[in-house]
């Protein structure tokens, strides 16, 4: 191989080695760019021969750039270098193929969902309306309030399970829960609505369907989401501090609460956040639990109510006559429970950023 | 107020594996007690036995009695977290709380025990406990940084602080100037020297010099070889041990033929 080193030959030997500071030869900073603008005007100038699209150009310009960068290192700058360039632009091609689906869904979703995305949108229910106008007011307060009862049910529930499973269950107990836990994550999202369905329909009859039933469905998904995140962020409180109250004669619950769970509060609260994002554009089990109404109810515990999810499935399954201005309304809907969903994942951010462990001097 | 400790047979445990075999010792009050001894032969272990930190461990326990004052603090009767507001310790590794302040930190054993205390008999309280630990000009205009801001040296002293805070009894220190500078040291030293008129204190060193220059008492802890039980092979006097030991292995570590 003919490689230029600038390894410093093993000592003692007297033969003149390069120096430090006296630099190899190298390929400036700007060719790989340069080889990916050729590669593609070269497949540009191909484009009429080869009947291409898009995405084929795309192709092409990446594999035949990586070639050639990996070519003109290798010839310049030896085989380990270009071997980093090459992996380089592997990792890179890889990451914009990771980015194609979300990029093009969050383009698809708020080019076709922003028309409708106005004022009556946001206060006006779907009384009355059969084609134009309307708005998912109902909607947006159903999945607010469903996704506050949910969190009201699972935080308290999944946070004591993950403190017992990390600060008091030992050997057997323990294992049986964590098994238990893991189970209920795989749970299907249906058969949780199926479980709340069959739970109410034993005391209330066949055909029953509550806001409440909804959040119940949804706390079987979202508890063992926060049990595990809780048990990992927990774990992670070194346990010299434990001891370090232990030690001043703390009580064990005290403790936990007064240090432990302050300094895992960053931890748990992006948890818990992420959690609620997760169950916040669930469809299933809500279509089951809470059906769907037009007009506005914000009383969970009394007849249906509409969600965003459900609210956009059933405006693009049964739109009426002309379909438009329901399919409209889907995709705002969409918009806003994805805008929801987002805002919730910078919400986490901004809560691991603020409530993280000072130790700025 | 100080406490006399009298050990007896006692035998410490993780799980299977016994790691500190019968320790028969008294523990004066009022006076400082060095413990010394090689790497892993159970002086932390024994130290921890003493204000029942040991059994925090899982699968931890102990056979034996220590008793305080009269007290067996290993009967059936006593709960473990009285006996550690009796006993106070500090640790090896400096553990301050990373959510607290350095205030807070200090005065975390009456925060965390929801004492009530004067603002005013608080501040004293902090002031005087970190003056103590010799950290007080350090930190005095900082109060409210938290604590885990300071150097390794700085928390050390910190932690010291936030023990001495809760005026225990006794007071155990594994290894607390370990990682300190000489005048930090000194400090220490002064200090465990001018607790002593209230407290008993115990001590873990790997510092001969220290061993000799603050307690009354002294322990060598020894173990045969890897895998076997930690013993305490001598307890004697400082001066004694120092000068005429009993023991050919105490003679040996300290000074430094060892093996
Ligand atoms: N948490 C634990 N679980 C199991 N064994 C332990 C544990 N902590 C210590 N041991 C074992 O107990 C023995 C005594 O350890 P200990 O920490 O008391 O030593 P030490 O004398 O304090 O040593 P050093 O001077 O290095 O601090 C060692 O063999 C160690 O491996
Ligand atoms: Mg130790």
């Amino acid at each position: 191989m003919s490689q230029t080193s600038t390894a410093p030959a093993p000592t003692g030997s007297s033969a003149p080695t390069p120096r430090r500071g006296e630099r190899a030869r190298r390929v400036p900073n700007w060719a790989p760019w340069a080889a990916f603008a050729g590669a593609a005007v070269v497949v540009g100038a191909l484009w009429p021969l080869l009947d291409l699209n898009i995405a084929l150009f795309v192709l092409y310009t990446v594999v035949l750039g990586t070639l050639a960068v990996y070519l003109l290192t290798r010839s310049v700058e030896g085989s380990r270098q270009a071997i980093d360039r090459l992996v380089t632009c592997l990792v890179v091609s890889a990451f914009g193929l990771a980015m194609v689906p979300l990029v093009s869904l969050v383009w698809e979703v708020v080019s076709r969902g922003i028309g409708r995305l106005d004022g009556t949108f946001f206060n006006s229910s779907l009384v009355g309306i059969v084609g134009e106008g309307g708005g998912a007011y109902h909607a947006i307060m159903g999945t607010l309030i469903i996704t506050a009862l949910t969190t009201l049910i699972s935080v308290p529930i999944g946070l004591m399970t993950a403190v017992f499973l990390v600060e008091y269950a030992r050997g057997r107990l323990k294992r049986a829960i964590t098994f238990l836990v893991d189970v209920m994550t795989g749970i299907p999202s249906i058969v949780a609505g199926l479980f709340a369905y069959a739970l109410f329909a034993i005391f209330l009859g066949p055909g029953v369907r509550l806001g409440i039933m909804g959040a119940i469905a949804l706390s079987v998904l979202m508890i063992p989401v926060v049990v595990r995140s809780a048990e990992e962020v927990l774990k992670l409180v070194p346990n010299e501090l434990r001891e370090a109250s232990y030690a001043l004669g703390v009580p064990k619950w005290r403790t936990i609460v007064k240090v432990v769970i302050p300094t895992a509060i960053a931890g748990l609260g992006t948890g818990v956040t992420l959690a609620i994002a997760r169950v916040v554009g669930e469809t299933a089990p809500l279509l089951i639990t809470l059906g769907i109404t037009t007009a506005t109810n914000l009383n969970a515990f009394d007849g249906r109510m509409a969600t965003l999810p459900v609210y956009a499935y059933y405006q693009l399954t049964q739109p009426g006559v002309p379909p438009q201005f329901a399919t409209d309304r889907a995709w705002t809907a969409a918009l806003v429970l994805i805008i929801l969903v987002m805002g919730l994942n910078v919400v986490a951010r901004l809560i691991s950023r603020f409530f993280a462990p000072k130790s700025g001097r | 107020m100080a406490k006399r400790i009298d050990v007896s047979d006692l035998h410490i445990y993780y799980g299977n594996f016994l790691a500190v075999e019968n320790v028969n010792v008294s523990i004066e009050p009022r006076s400082i007690t060095a413990l010394i001894g090689p790497s892993g032969c159970g002086k932390s272990t024994f130290l921890r036995s003493l204000n029942r930190m040991h059994e925090v461990i899982p699968g931890a326990r102990v056979e034996g009695k220590v008793v305080m004052d009269g007290v067996d603090l290993y009967g059936s009767d006593v709960d473990p977290v009285d006996v550690r507001r009796q006993i106070g310790m500090v640790f090896q590794r400096p553990n301050p709380f990373p959510t607290m302040s350095i205030y807070e930190n200090v005065a975390a054993g009456l925060r965390l025990n929801a004492k009530r205390m004067k603002k005013s008999d608080l501040d004293d309280l902090v002031e005087r406990s970190l003056k103590g630990a010799n950290l007080w000009t350090e930190v005095k205009d900082r109060l409210d940084r938290p604590g885990a801001g300071l150097s390794g040296g700085q928390q050390q002293r910190l932690c010291i602080a936030r023990a001495i805070a809760v005026e225990p009894d006794v007071l155990l220190m594994d290894e607390p100037c370990s990682a300190l500078d000489p005048i930090s040291t000194l400090a220490i030293e002064d200090l465990m020297t001018e607790l002593k008129e209230r407290f008993t204190i115990v001590i873990v060193t790997h510092n001969m010099q220290q061993a000799a220059r603050v307690s009354e008492q002294t322990g060598f802890f020894n173990l045969n070889g890897v895998g076997q039980p930690g013993r305490l092979i001598e307890f004697n006097p400082t001066e004694k041990i120092f000068s005429n030991p009993d023991q050919k292995a105490t003679e040996d570590y300290i000074s430094g033929r060892f093996g």
